[in-house]
């Protein structure tokens, strides 16, 4: 009895809620088409693809993951992730500290012009593709033709070349991803600095303590929690090294050091027609970073609440 | 009063250090983007002459923007990415914002497995080659649908317009429904017209994506009439970088890349300053609480 009245119930509930389904329609459209069935379009990583046949009616590699072994046997699969791991934490650990810098020199700064001006101009490379980036870039550092290299052509040194060398190309996508991002990651602080109580700091400067005595007690300590959080949802996007701008920027004599996952299943899956290697490579990294943004959101959450 | 004294100089110092790294970070920022605008109105000839160092050009030339426009793909390209900005981004704010206010409704048989659902697929992925067969079968390759649609909504950004909608007080909500208006109505009257500061963050988000659409790019056009302008930019700096192996072939010169470069990112950059006083107000609620 209970029972049918809560049906009826819902069923109204249903009813009395019909535009809302109709508002999430499209949405729930384009999900299953473009989000979903791709997931289910990843079984051509445990298939040996027939194009004639069709994803569907190819016969099933033996073993099942016989591509997946391939992967991990094939020389290439240790540089890969060891390049895709690196060059995420090193972007990571010099992306916090650069836009922690920032915002804290922003919110020492006592010329509302400067720090206005500051703001504004150091948001702009957040609006540029990588594309742009790179161009600009290679104006400057480009080992035959950059202003920079030329500079230093004239002081009497060598022309350094950054963008074809394992030992320089680094330097060139790590400076790049803080120039683009500082600007943007470190509103994100100056937002989380300036909701820190005043009265702390009035109180600290009765007491004589100077401005980096009340940076390092009151203003780090007040962000401590935003900073965490921050870096624990990036290490669990670590897997995404940069797609767009490694492949603007890379060639291939820095695929030593530059290849990520992302750029060689883009190379050897899609260009080079190995699909079914390359959507393998693809689910591993999938799975892999579905169970780190997992693990690394449950931490966010326990760290967040142990501090707020 | 000697030791205040000696403070009250040390922070003096200090303010000035704190100005003179600022204003080093200005130019770290500004010099990089108008070198490239000079450079690029610079007549080609001086530009050799002082090799490359040049700020203030003797004389303005446009000579680089008319070879642009004149030997590249670029007048296409703009075009195209002219349209995937602009209907790109209408579809996109349609579509995130009828998904995202259903969600703000606690009430709604369902939402929490769709709120499940919207997080799944942003966790979980089927890769770059399932994804491109999908789009294949669904008839996009080589079409600028294919820069729109596979990417129509993006859900951090309908967490974003999901989580205002429901900081909104359900009051107002209340009272308009008891007044007789729909659930479209109250939608289109009351919560989009509330909600500008998010909405006006979230559209400027993605049009920044739209107008620096790359990936889908290379993934999906093959034409090059239809190829969008990031893409036409790398092919014009890749191919001067490829000249410099081989000279026999008439290479892009210096101020017709850097005209390309300016082209290609003027136009997003004029944008901000318009939603700016939004856009920063965004992030924070956005940082707040996703």
């Amino acid at each position: 009895m209970v029972n049918k009245t809560d049906k009826k119930l819902s069923l109204q509930k249903v009813r009395a809620h019909i535009p809302y389904y109709f508002m999430l329609l499209p949405g729930i459209l384009y999900f299953m088409v473009y989000k979903f069935y791709p997931m289910y379009g990843a079984m051509i990583a445990f298939k040996d693809l027939n194009m004639l046949d069709g994803i569907l009616k190819s016969p099933w590699a033996d073993p099942w993951y016989k591509h997946f072994a391939t992967f991990f046997k094939s020389p290439y699969c240790v540089e890969l992730l060891t390049n895709t791991l690196e060059i995420s934490l090193v972007k990571i650990v010099l992306g916090t500290f650069s836009a922690i810098v920032l915002a804290l020199l922003v919110n020492e700064c006592r010329n509302s012009w400067l720090k206005k001006v500051v703001q504004t101009v150091s948001f702009m490379p957040y609006f540029l593709s990588w594309v742009v980036i790179y161009g600009i870039a290679f104006a400057f550092f480009s080992e035959g033709s950059g202003i920079v290299n030329k500079l230093i052509e004239m002081l009497g040194g060598e022309a350094i070349p950054f963008f074809t060398s394992n030992s320089h190309f680094r330097y060139v996508l790590y400076g790049t991803h803080v120039w683009h991002g500082v600007g943007y990651s470190a509103v994100v602080y100056l937002a989380s600095i300036v909701s820190i109580d005043t009265e702390l700091y009035e109180a600290a400067t009765v007491d004589g303590a100077g401005r980096f005595r009340r940076i390092w007690h009151i203003t780090l300590p007040g962000i401590r929690s935003t900073i965490i959080t921050l870096f624990i949802i990036n290490i669990g996007n670590i897997l995404n090294a940069g797609f767009d701008q490694i492949f603007v920027m890379y060639n291939e004599q820095v695929y030593s050091s530059a290849d990520i996952i992302d750029t060689w299943v883009y190379r050897t899956g899609l260009v080079g027609m190995n699909y079914e290697l390359g959507s393998a490579v693809g689910l591993f990294k999938s799975v892999l970073g579905f169970f780190l943004v997992y693990i690394t959101n449950r931490l966010a959450r326990k760290w967040g609440e142990q501090l707020w | 009063m000697v030791r205040s004294k000696h403070k009250i100089t040390g922070e003096r110092v200090l303010d000035w250090v704190i100005y003179l790294i600022l204003f080093l970070l200005i130019i770290i920022f500004v010099v990089p983007l108008l070198y490239v605008l000079s450079a690029s109105v610079t007549p080609y000839s001086e530009l050799i002459r002082r090799g490359g160092f040049v700020i203030v050009p003797s004389e303005l030339s446009f000579d680089a923007y008319k070879e642009l426009f004149s030997t590249s793909l670029i007048g296409s390209a703009f075009k195209n990415t002219l349209f995937v900005t602009i209907a790109g981004t209408a579809i996109n704010m349609v579509l995130s914002i009828l998904f995202a206010y259903p969600l703000s409704k606690k009430s709604l048989p369902g939402v929490k497995f769709l709120t499940l659902m919207l997080v799944f697929t942003m966790m979980f992925n089927g890769g770059t080659i399932p994804t491109y067969f999908v789009v294949k079968d669904t008839g996009l390759l080589n079409s600028l649908w294919a820069l729109i649609i596979p990417g129509a909504i993006a859900q951090y950004n309908v967490i974003l317009l999901k989580n205002y909608f429901q900081s909104m007080p359900d009051e107002l909500f209340e009272a308009a429904t008891i007044d007789g208006a729909g659930a479209f109505r109250v939608l289109l009257s009351i919560a989009v017209p509330l909600a500008k500061p998010i909405i006006m963050t979230v559209m400027l988000l993605y049009m920044v994506g739209n107008w620096n659409v790359f990936y889908a790019g290379i993934l999906y056009i093959n034409s090059n009439e239809l190829k969008p302008l990031q893409v036409v930019l790398r092919e014009i700096l890749m191919s001067s970088q490829n000249m410099l192996n081989n000279v026999d072939t008439h290479a892009p010169s210096l101020t017709m890349r850097m005209a390309a470069i300016v082209v290609t990112s003027v136009p997003i950059i004029m944008v901000y300053p318009f939603v700016q006083r939004y856009f920063i107000k965004g992030i924070m609620v956005g940082a707040v609480k996703g």
